[in-house]
């Protein structure tokens, strides 16, 4: 299967993720942010840093180049994309997830490594791993507060749209281990159709041993999975 | 004329001087271009005959002092790229922007030379805590370096932070920046080729940080200090980032004859440097720099610090090429002007001379002052202070929780979470370690790297103060597996026209060149920051290190984390009753007398060469240097790192006719010490290889429960140590 890799002006995780592709196996391409057409693509990956320095609002400028609109039409078709972290609030302020982010509750930075429970297995994205399954996954942003109405919770759960929330060790979700007071310690998330997901954690940086943790292994391992099946 | 020369902070010598390598009067463009040049924050008058004696060769060195960075051969064809510079004067008027355009300005030292940024530290020195306006710089300094660093993408991997009063007017900012090159991408701030086109990139040039070289860090602080407001640069990482990018694409495709990035002294800076190096000139026309005030005269075009910015000379069959790049990336180029044989620098606006003058003036021939240094008077005094007085305190247990939870001490998790020291996916080992580690993708190699400077031993004694600022850099660098190789150095010192600070500045240079001398660690670059005083009073002198090693394979690093149970715990070196200067003299009895403890770099060099080996051979299980707070801290971060407690037997005191108390030995921070932990049936192995280099090997108990127990004297909860030591920053800064 192929990878593709979004650049924005400003991404920094790009070649993280392109880097995390090829250790897992796979093709990947970059995907320039002028590009139309992604067609060629099994899966598309937003990739985190700060796309047009974070003006305005985080992500805010990059729904409107021309890549976007090309995967907006992907993933009308079920072509999967993972937006992770800076992807994961352009494909918000693009509408391809509903909700939004808000600064983090301690008002700064965060980089450390978090626990992640599983809430719904049955994703494109987290097929191969067990719900109730704990992740330990890092984090590294300013606004990773999640936040839904009401009305758009209710529907998250109503659909199962709810992914990954943050736990502890033992996969409690508790208000003392959400790391930036995202609603009921939201992590992650799906579009209704299941093959667009948005995370603010970084699988990326949890491929290897070396680095803390091989648990990210698992969410592109599904994805490949479900890119193959 | 003698107001304005004076203003623009030039001598009345200096003056002559130009009149005199002109031939008439200079104009007022080309004074102030003199000014900022010429300063001491660009010319290092005062430093230059004393930084000579510093050594600055050696086989693994391509390039030393001269070039914007330095850089060091680590095999495989591949180069590292380092320097560190500071960024103090600013960060104390505006410390957000202060410590941001710092680290913007230190990647572009970086990626100017043709290496991809992959690392930065920040050491970093504050006033008390309990003081609001320290709380206040301390608070927006980390924003500022993080909102920077973060944002470009280049994780901050370590540094550190010190509190003590003598730096409350002056903090001191430094940043330091590694970057990894293909050798043959390299690529020189040189300008050659009569007629190659000079292209400016980057951000539009303003007003901003005019001056900033000569009115703000070639002064002292005085009443005045926040009119200097305006010479504070403000950066933009985005834009950086986009630089960095571009440059690199540029580099890569092997586009470029010579780029420079634009710092201190703006464009002047750039222009004459480059020329300088290859022996030409320049013709620039003001005009056609991009602006983003209007009205700008040539001068402010000249001198501006606008942030962001590069000086690339291309030839013009490249030109095309080049330009397209640069767009791609969204960045202004513009071609400013062309380069020439005259070795003239010769400034337009709109085809108009306006100034002229020889390139190499600017960059080379400002005067080189002598300081008269001279010790003072205080230090007899302060160093004969009796050490014997003190009385062990009755707790403690209470003693040590106090140390370990002391601004100095304490977990700085609070400052480091705060910088994504992950991206870039090459972090081996994460801040709060002796070093930070950042592994070479496609190689089993790693690069180490650590600063290092204790202000207060540097006070009460700066020659063995700054050898021993080294010796703990390369202890640093050991114990995660490193073998050192370089070092760069950020000499930050009072005003060197008063004799008791030149003083303090010629010892520490004789300390760092004889250390630096012995364990084989050339100085390829650095910066020197004088005036570092507010009304009158200057700073601890702090010749602030910043050391890279390399770890040949990255399975054979090492950390400081107690990770077995019943492996034995064991002291390399030897303990002295060196309390002077320590924390615990400074925490428990509010002293800072004595004089720091010696460093013997003999002994030194035999106990870093038995750990090293021992690493390699895959003996023992963890390392860690004791430095400030002796045995306590060192063994007690062990523990915490690992969630292990440690049983010790009785502490090895007067056996060798030392006679000392047990606080004196836990909290003794003499040199030359490391703390490891190894599998019992190692200990033989690891006393054969201590024996042939005379290296004392002391078992002091084994890891195991979940207390610091040590026989009778302490009998403390693990994690009830961590809690305190992890929240102590945080409430410090909230109380």
């Amino acid at each position: 299967m192929k990878f593709g890799v979004v650049i924005f002006p400003g991404s920094n995780c790009d070649q993280d993720c392109y880097y995390a592709a090829e250790l897992m196996g796979e093709k990947v391409d970059y995907i320039w942010h002028t590009t139309t057409n992604v067609e060629s693509y099994d899966c598309i990956i937003l990739p985190g840093g700060f796309s047009y320095g974070d003006y305005l609002r985080t992500g805010a400028i990059a729904r409107f180049s021309p890549v976007m609109q090309a995967i907006k039409n992907y993933s009308q078709n079920g072509g999967l994309v993972i937006g992770i972290c800076n992807g994961f609030q352009i494909l918000l302020e693009a509408g391809l997830l509903p909700g939004a982010m808000l600064k983090n509750k301690g008002l700064k930075f965060i980089c450390r490594y978090v626990n992640l429970r599983v809430e719904n297995d049955q994703t494109a994205f987290t097929n191969v791993i067990s719900r109730g399954s704990v992740l330990s996954i890092p984090i590294a942003h300013n606004e990773g507060n999640y936040f839904a109405d009401e009305a758009t919770l209710a529907s998250l759960k109503k659909n199962n749209q709810i992914v990954l929330k943050y736990c502890n060790e033992s996969g409690n979700v508790k208000d003392t281990v959400n790391p930036n007071g995202a609603l009921e310690n939201i992590a992650g998330i799906v579009n209704k159709d299941g093959n667009v997901f948005g995370l603010m954690p970084h699988p990326e940086r949890a491929i290897e041993e070396l680095l803390g943790s091989t648990d990210g292994r698992k969410i592109f391992e599904s994805i490949i999975e479900s890119a193959k099946g | 004329m003698a107001e304005v020369y004076e203003e623009l902070g030039l001598t009345e010598d200096e003056f002559e001087k130009i009149k005199k390598i002109l031939k008439r009067e200079p104009n007022f463009l080309e004074l102030a271009m003199y000014s900022v040049m010429w300063s001491e924050h660009c010319a290092y008058k005062y430093s230059k005959p004393l930084l000579k004696t510093l050594p600055t060769e050696g086989p693994s060195i391509l390039q030393g002092p001269g070039e914007n960075a330095g850089v060091v051969d680590i095999g495989d064809g591949l180069a590292l790229v380092f320097k560190m510079e500071s960024h103090n004067h600013p960060s104390a008027i505006e410390p957000y922007q202060g410590a941001a355009t710092g680290v913007g300005g230190i990647l572009r030292d970086i990626f100017t030379m043709g290496a991809r940024p992959v690392a930065l530290l920040d050491p970093l020195r504050f006033g008390s805590l309990k003081k609001p306006r320290v709380k206040y710089l301390f608070e927006e300094v980390i924003a500022g370096i993080a909102g920077y660093g973060n944002c470009c993408g280049i994780p901050t991997i370590g540094g550190d932070v010190y509190f003590e009063d003598a730096y409350e007017g002056n903090p001191l900012v430094n940043v330091m920046c590694i970057g990894i090159a293909e050798q043959e991408n390299l690529i020189k701030g040189s300008a050659e080729g009569d007629g190659n086109i000079v292209l400016l990139m980057g951000s539009k040039t303003g007003r901003d940080g005019i001056g900033g070289v000569s009115v703000l860090a070639s002064r002292e602080f005085d009443e005045g200090a926040e009119e200097k407001r305006p010479s504070v640069q403000v950066g933009d990482p985005f834009t950086e980032k986009l630089l960095i990018e571009a440059c690199l694409e540029l580099l890569s495709k092997d586009l470029l004859v010579g780029l420079q990035d634009l710092g201190g002294a703006g464009l002047t800076c750039a222009t004459c440097e480059t020329s300088s190096r290859s022996g030409t000139g320049m013709d620039v026309d003001v005009a056609k720099i991009l602006r983003r005030e209007e009205k700008m005269q040539p001068f402010e075009t000249m001198i501006s610090e606008s942030q962001e910015r590069m000086l690339a000379v291309v030839s013009p069959e490249y030109l095309e090429e080049t330009l397209e790049i640069c767009s791609k990336w969204g960045l202004d180029a513009t071609q400013i002007g062309k380069v020439n044989t005259t070795g003239t620098l010769s400034i337009y606006e709109n085809g108009e001379l306006v100034g002229k003058m020889p390139a190499r003036s600017l960059a080379d021939d400002a005067p080189v002052y002598f300081g008269k240094g001279e010790r003072p008077d205080y230090l007899d005094k302060i160093q004969n202070t009796d050490l014997s007085q003190p009385e062990e305190p009755n707790n403690i247990a209470d003693a040590v929780m106090q140390v370990i939870s002391s601004p100095n001490i304490c977990s700085r998790q609070w400052v480091y979470q705060q910088y994504d020291h992950m991206v870039q996916t090459s972090t081996a080992v994460f801040p709060g370690s002796d070093a930070g580690v950042i592994r070479i993708k496609g190689t089993k190699k790693a690069i180490a790297a650590t600063t290092d400077c204790n202000g207060r031993y540097c006070y009460l004694d700066p020659y063995m103060g700054a050898k021993i600022a080294i010796a703990e850099a390369a202890r640093n660098l050991i114990c995660s597996g490193a073998k050192p190789l370089a070092v760069t150095d950020c000499l930050n010192f009072g005003n060197p026209e008063k004799s008791y600070c030149f003083w303090q500045f010629e010892q520490a240079v004789k300390g760092l060149s004889e250390a630096c001398e012995f364990f084989q660690t050339p100085v390829v670059g650095g910066n020197v920051s004088f005036y570092n005083e507010s009304f009158g009073e200057a700073i601890y002198p702090t010749p602030m290190v910043g050391m890279v090693g390399l770890i040949e394979d990255i399975e054979q690093s090492c950390t400081p984390v107690f990770k077995e149970d019943d492996a034995l715990i064991v002291l390399l070196g030897q303990t002295y009753p060196e309390i002077g200067g320590s924390e615990y003299l400074k925490v428990i009895f509010d002293m800072v007398a004595g004089k720091p403890p010696y460093l013997d770099m003999e002994k030194e060099k035999n106990v870093q060469s038995c750990c090293l080996q021992a690493i390699q051979n895959n003996l023992i299980l963890s390392a860690h240097d004791c430095s400030e707070g002796g045995i306590a801290v060192a063994l007690i971060e062990c523990c915490i790192m690992g969630n292990k407690g440690a049983i010790l037997d009785e502490p090895p005191i007067g056996s060798e006719g030392q006679e000392m108390d047990f606080c004196q030995w836990f909290f003794s921070e003499s040199q030359s010490r490391v703390i490891i932990s190894i599998k019992k049936e190692n200990l033989s192995k690891l006393k054969e290889i201590a024996g042939g280099l005379q290296v004392p090997v002391t078992v002091l108990g084994q890891i195991g429960g979940n207390k610091v127990q040590i026989n009778g004297k302490i009998d403390m909860a693990v994690e009830e140590i961590a809690n305190n030591w992890q929240g102590a920053l945080e409430c410090a800064i909230k109380s």
